[in-house]
């Protein structure tokens, strides 16, 4: 010890400097502080974003918005006035329907591919390719799609055709999350079943699905929610309506997107204002959606895990 | 004793008969059924959209073959038609993306998988999420009205001036509708996928290679470039070719402030146009039925980016466990 001091001693180490870093060190250190900052500044430009898209929407939006505007239909020619009525709830139609088709589906092909298929099965390889693939296809190409599927058959656009569409778009999202959720499940709880000969199926609907309900709400919501602000496939599929509320599915069917995206081009006031508040409107529901569903995911994963 | 052993073996056939008794039961059957043919449907699609769209394009293949790739000429009225302004456009914009995106996107994810405190963590991340839940149409608006005034009064003078000599920072023109301004919106896209799949990636990395490093003396940035991006690399390439996807396929916000143009220019700051969004603009009132093939072509073009970009991202993710749920 006295050794090392003394040679220190003599290199000219100096035991009262004070402990800060200096030289090759310090340049180290203030490069990853450097590093550091970017990242942080990194995120908030990124949060900054959004807080900016958002606050320029409400505060467009909100001069619209009024009770009116929900619950009266568009002006049957332009011009001033009136709300989206007929729009939410065509909206709200189209992507229901979008949901009925592609949420058991999608919670099926993930059941398949947790509890049934092995991990080399073939089936199951080519679902979860096939599964990777529809969610590599662009949502413009997925309208292209229905537009030869259905469309042209019909000669006319539809809701119908938007609900396919979005159910398309929907499907992968809603089997992926459902994939982790359900892989999320502790293992214990299958081989408990097992032990006390349960059946697979019945195993599966009393113990794992219940245990995962959370988790598969919270993506099912996710991905409807992302569905339900899709414009591309909609503009192709089912872009033709009218200002009036319908009920009828296979006919053309006012949609908020859609709308917005028409009055956004319109470049008159009257419209621009109307589109505004739909934006409002559809930002505010996708929003909430985010946010409930990520509440729900939080308490479901401290449920399943303990 | 070895006499009551059962032999691994017989005991590993026993336990499989046992499983294969359960399996048999009609229940099991019928849910197993529903799978199988849940599968089959979606299987069935997949299928399908590439046979429509194919059949669709088949008579504009026919009679432009490749060389639709190379004209840049799309007039509907003369019935020609060619892709090279679009391809342009697309590739112009998701460079852009791209290049802003995925520093930006691998900076945010190292904060939040090293950096942040847990609490701000929790807040921040379902946050850069919830950038992705904003609707394209509405950030098309948005680009139209705030974006396109900004960057037209404010970034393009600024980049001209100090970048001017290089001629992709041309002149600006009056309206901010342009290449630039597309990729900058394709970036808001992007970056939240990118951010929350390498911040996965980053989760990933054993804190005994990270605090091995650290007991050696390195700092942060030390652990950051020698352990963490380097064991995550191709990783990081996986989740920004998963973003270059999306970034190709976008059609609506990039209508809105591309501009629609018909020309190549090498400027930046003047309009273009991309497969996604002359698709979106040219399918409500094709004046031909040769105009609606080839839009069905150039739907197949995209189809084609999109089935590839994401072969690669999933050969390229393949070798790590991270699994995207809830982008």
């Amino acid at each position: 010890m006295t050794s090392t001091a003394h040679s220190s001693d003599r290199l000219g180490y100096d035991p009262t400097a004070p402990l800060t870093p200096s030289g090759n060190l310090r340049r180290r250190l203030v490069v990853s502080r450097i590093a550091q900052g970017g990242a942080i500044l990194a995120a908030i430009l990124a949060v900054a974003a959004l807080a900016v898209v958002t606050y320029d929407v409400i505060q467009q939006g909100a001069s619209a918005l009024s009770l009116g505007f929900l619950i009266h239909d568009p002006p049957q020619f332009g011009g001033a006035g009136g709300g989206i009525r007929s729009d939410i709830l065509g909206t709200a139609m189209i992507v229901v329907l979008g949901a009925l088709m592609a949420t058991p589906i999608g919670i099926l092909i993930a059941i398949y591919l947790t509890e049934f298929a092995s991990p080399r099965s073939r089936l199951g390889n080519a679902l979860r390719l096939g599964l990777d693939l529809m969610q590599g296809v662009p949502s413009i190409v997925v309208g292209i799609f229905v537009l030869g599927l259905i469309v042209d058959v019909q000669h006319k656009d539809s809701g119908f055709a938007g609900s396919v569409a979005l159910a398309i778009i929907m499907l992968p999202l809603i089997a992926r999350s459902t994939q982790e959720v359900l892989r999320l499940v502790p293992t214990a709880l299958r081989d408990a079943s097992d032990a006390l000969g349960v059946e697979r199926w019945r195993a599966i609907l009393t113990v794992i699905l219940p245990t995962a309900v959370g988790g598969i709400l919270t993506g099912s919501i996710l991905a409807i929610a992302r569905a339900a602000g899709e414009t591309a496939p909609l503009l192709v599929a089912d872009s033709t309506f009218g200002p009036h509320l319908t009920f009828n599915w296979f006919g053309p069917m006012p949609n908020i997107p859609v709308s917005i995206l028409t009055a956004s081009e319109a470049l008159n006031p009257a419209a621009y204002a109307r589109a505004w508040g739909a934006a409002l409107v559809l930002l505010a529901g996708i929003l909430l959606a985010n946010v409930g569903a990520r509440l729900l995911l939080a308490r479901s994963r401290r449920r399943i895990t303990g | 004793m070895p006499a009551r052993q059962i032999s691994p073996r017989r005991r590993l056939r026993d336990v499989i008969s046992a499983r294969r008794a359960v399996e048999r039961s009609r229940g099991d059957a019928i849910l197993h059924g529903l799978c199988v043919l849940a599968g089959l449907i979606a299987g069935f699609v997949v299928v399908e959209i590439a046979y429509q769209v194919i059949s669709g394009a088949a008579p504009a293949i026919s009679t432009f073959g490749l060389g639709f790739l190379g004209h840049t000429n799309w007039a509907p009225n003369l019935n020609h038609f060619g892709a090279a302004v679009m391809l342009y456009g697309t590739a112009v914009t998701s460079a852009i993306a791209m290049l802003i995106a995925v520093p930006v996107s691998v900076a945010i994810a190292l904060y939040l998988s090293m950096l942040a405190p847990a609490t701000v963590r929790a807040i921040v991340g379902p946050l850069v999420e919830m950038l992705a839940a904003i609707p394209s149409v509405i950030l098309g608006f948005w680009g139209v009205i705030f974006l396109a005034p900004f960057v037209q009064k404010h970034l393009e003078p600024w980049l001209h001036s100090k970048l001017g000599f290089i001629p992709i920072f041309g002149p600006g023109q009056t309206t901010g509708l342009s290449l630039f301004t597309a990729g900058l919106i394709l970036t808001v896209m992007v970056v939240p996928i990118i951010a929350s799949l390498s911040r996965d990636l980053f989760l990933t990395v054993p804190s005994e290679l990270k605090e091995g490093a650290e007991a050696l003396g390195a700092t942060q940035w030390e652990v950051i470039r020698g352990v963490v991006l380097p064991s995550t690399m191709s990783g990081v390439a996986a989740a920004t070719t998963l973003g270059l996807g999306r970034a190709l396929g976008e059609s609506i916000a990039v209508l809105s402030v591309i501009g629609t143009g018909s020309a190549i220019h090498s400027s930046l700051f003047l309009t273009g146009n991309t497969l996604a969004a002359r698709i979106a603009q040219d399918i409500q009132y094709p004046v031909s039925k040769l105009q609606v093939h080839s839009i069905f072509y150039l739907a197949l073009i995209l189809l084609v980016f999109g089935v590839v970009t994401n072969l690669i991202a999933r050969a390229v993710a393949r070798r790590y466990d991270v699994h995207r749920a809830f982008v």
